[in-house]
């Protein structure tokens, strides 16, 4: 039914962070959606890889108004169309009513490829609009790759907890949906490569109101945005704790640690479950999957479940009593020790070595 | 009709809302709480493998199944301990369905020691191969069989695929609402749910009515552990096993044949280079640590903590 000329271009969809509402906005606990997601540009950074192995165009698609330095940052990072859904502003928070105009919009126009980051927003939106299109949808991508030979987007995620890598195909059916978890993939301006190429050309904007036709949905009464610091998959540091940390007040000196380093606090399932730490914090499959510069383990042994969610890190360093512990399979770096000896004298070389 | 003053932590309702053959009138009323409640509660449980307990063989790179537990997915526990707690203050019925081999019976026998009312496994050749829009569209139609339901449980996803978007698809299919990632429930009246959601940054207070599809996250309290008195009392209700036929679905939208996803490869993770140990006492293992940080920039520029890399580099 279904062949690559029927269908054609890669679609972003273009993520807003919550934020606070202007001053004299719509009320208290109302939220807009506000600056775009770091995990939109990451995604149209992979979709000008893709376009140039397929020859198809890069759209980025938005609800609402784009900005005009917004429509800039689209064409930096390879945009050729920025596509605007507009739909009733009341809906505008319901995922329900995004879904069945996103879906419209691709009946009617027949992306190839529709990502989206696969935030929480993401992750339930996506499944709705796959289900209105009759498609596949692949979540939690590591590697998106285009098949030269089909023309098919390679999709490969995780699965059993990590142990295991699968590549998915969607042969039949359009378009090709995956979501990807923020940070997995780098921001890389299109322009990067050849400096001496002129300035992007602004993309083409192309409005386009749906109706949501006649859904049910779910009404959000009131949204609380908490710390940043709470959302650690943001975060470029992570120091974490386990059960070998012995004692809750271990995270104090795990955070003292996070703290220096600029980074945040996680924890294994292990701390968690034994309620030395809040579950915002946890880390590992059945919590937050992770990807910092620097990761540092601290009386984690590494269960697989737990490295499932961090060994995306780029530079993992685990200190651990127990030379045998599964961790050092999947550091870098390795310290076998009493961690409340290791650690005050990290923190103390830190505060030492600050001023070179 | 029966009244029961409910215990759902309405204090300020002023309509009495009943349920007449599936349909919902709203009455005005006085100040007074009168809450007629029979929830209709269905929960979506999967047998996984104990993902924790999987192995790789270290010569050939695959995966060892062999002699891997079995174990319900553990956010389907915190669904269920949910229903069986929302069932208490309510009334109402706790209905479990699950899709599998044969062998997913062992879940449905523990939920029913634990008092639940009805349990159906759906398992027929025709389901085998599933992606999540077949799995779902099976489920769908299996719930459009078996009954009418205020409230479709799902655990926010399985720790085998760890997708996420059964929950979602499935309300998808039934053209019901679907409050994903939910953390607990608020109040229940006889109307819809309020429910408390983690959102990307913060936390959400949503509403919806019935029907609805919620997906949770792990609770904090965890399933309970069934009595001898509920263990011998669940060997009367069976595990009803259904077929594609018995439902009535299209076995084109069923398990292989209805999936338009399809695994190409599968592979193993490459091993990670060999760990460096940093050797010495705790003073020089500390300094060593901070030069490998120093060296590979990681303490440039992180004196304060940083905003939040929104920013394109």
């Amino acid at each position: 039914v279904t062949d690559g000329r029927t269908h054609r271009n890669i679609w972003v969809f273009m993520e807003r962070r919550l934020a606070q509402g202007p001053p004299a906005g719509v009320g208290p606990n109302r939220l807009q959606r506000g600056p775009i997601h770091a995990v939109s540009f990451e995604l149209l950074s992979v979709g000008n890889r893709l376009k140039r192995s397929l020859g198809e165009g890069l759209v980025a698609v938005f609800f609402g108004e784009v900005g005009g330095r917004e429509r800039a940052e689209c064409a930096e990072f390879g945009a050729d169309e920025i596509l605007c859904l507009s739909m009733d502003p009341a809906l505008e928070r319901s995922c329900e009513a995004m879904a069945a105009v996103l879906g419209r919009a691709a009946e009617e126009r027949g992306p190839s490829i529709l990502l989206a980051g696969a935030t929480m927003l993401g992750r339930s939106l996506m499944p709705l609009v796959a289900v209105r299109l009759g498609t596949g949808l692949t979540a939690d991508c590591t590697e998106l790759a285009v098949d030269e030979e089909k023309g098919l987007l390679l999709q490969t995620r995780p699965a059993f907890g990590g142990n295991i890598l699968a590549t998915i195909v969607c042969p039949g059916t359009r378009p090709q949906m995956a979501t990807v978890r923020p940070h997995v993939f780098k921001m890389e301006k299109a322009a990067g490569e050849e400096a001496s190429s002129p300035a992007p050309a602004e993309p083409r904007v192309v409005k386009a109101d749906y109706e949501t036709g006649l859904i049910r949905i779910a009404e959000v009464l009131e949204t609380v945005l908490e710390g940043e610091e709470t959302d650690i998959t943001e975060s470029d540091v992570i120091v974490a704790g386990g059960r070998g940390l012995g004692k809750p007040e271990g995270f104090e000196l795990v955070g003292e640690l996070a703290r220096r380093l600029g980074g945040v606090v996680g924890a294994s399932r292990g701390a968690v479950d034994l309620g030395w730490i809040g579950a915002a914090r946890q880390v590992g499959q059945t919590g937050h999957t992770v990807n910092p510069k620097l990761y540092v383990a601290c009386g984690i042994s590494g269960a697989i479940q737990h490295v499932a969610g961090m060994k995306g890190a780029e530079l993992i360093v685990a200190i651990n009593q127990d030379p045998d512990a599964p961790i050092f399979q999947f550091a870098d770096y390795g310290i076998v020790g009493d961690l409340y000896e290791i650690v005050p004298r990290v923190i103390g070389a830190l505060d030492g070595g600050a001023a070179d | 009709m029966r009244l029961s003053s409910g215990k759902c932590g309405y204090t300020n309702a002023v309509t009495i809302i009943t349920k007449t053959a599936g349909r919902r009138k709203v009455f005005p009323c006085g100040a007074i709480v009168v809450i007629f409640m029979t929830m209709d509660i269905l929960v979506c449980m999967k047998q996984v493998p104990d993902t924790q307990k999987v192995k790789i063989d270290p010569e050939r790179g695959t995966l060892i199944r062999k002699g891997v537990p079995s174990i319900t997915n553990p956010f389907d526990e915190s669904a269920l301990e949910l229903a069986l707690d929302m069932r208490e203050k309510t009334k109402g019925r706790v209905t479990v369905l699950s899709m599998g081999i044969p062998d997913a019976e062992c879940l449905l026998r523990d939920a029913l020691t634990l008092g639940v009312d009805r349990a159906f496994l759906l398992t027929d050749r025709e389901f085998s191969g599933a992606d999540t829009l077949a799995t779902s569209y099976t489920l769908s139609t299996a719930v459009n069989k078996i009954g009418s339901f205020d409230l479709l449980l799902f655990g926010k996803q399985a720790i085998d695929g760890d997708t996420a978007q059964v929950g979602p698809e499935v309300a998808a299919h039934l053209g019901i609402p679907v409050i994903t990632f939910v953390s607990s429930v608020l109040s229940v009246d006889r109307a819809g749910v309020v429910v408390d959601r983690i959102v990307d940054g913060g936390k959400e207070i949503v509403r919806a009515s019935f029907p609805a599809v919620l997906t949770v996250v792990k609770a904090p309290q965890r399933l309970r552990i069934p009595t001898l008195e509920g263990i011998i009392e669940s060997f009367e209700r069976p595990v009803v096993r259904l077929g594609a036929l018995d439902i009535g679905a299209d076995t084109g939208r069923c398990g292989l044949k209805g999936s338009p996803t399809r695994v190409k490869k599968i592979f193993t993770p490459s091993i990670h280079a060999k760990v460096r140990f940093l050797e010495g006492s705790a003073e020089e293992k500390a300094l060593g640590l901070c030069k490998v940080l120093a060296d590979r920039n990681i303490l440039r520029d992180r004196s304060v903590p940083e905003d939040h890399g929104g920013e394109a580099g």
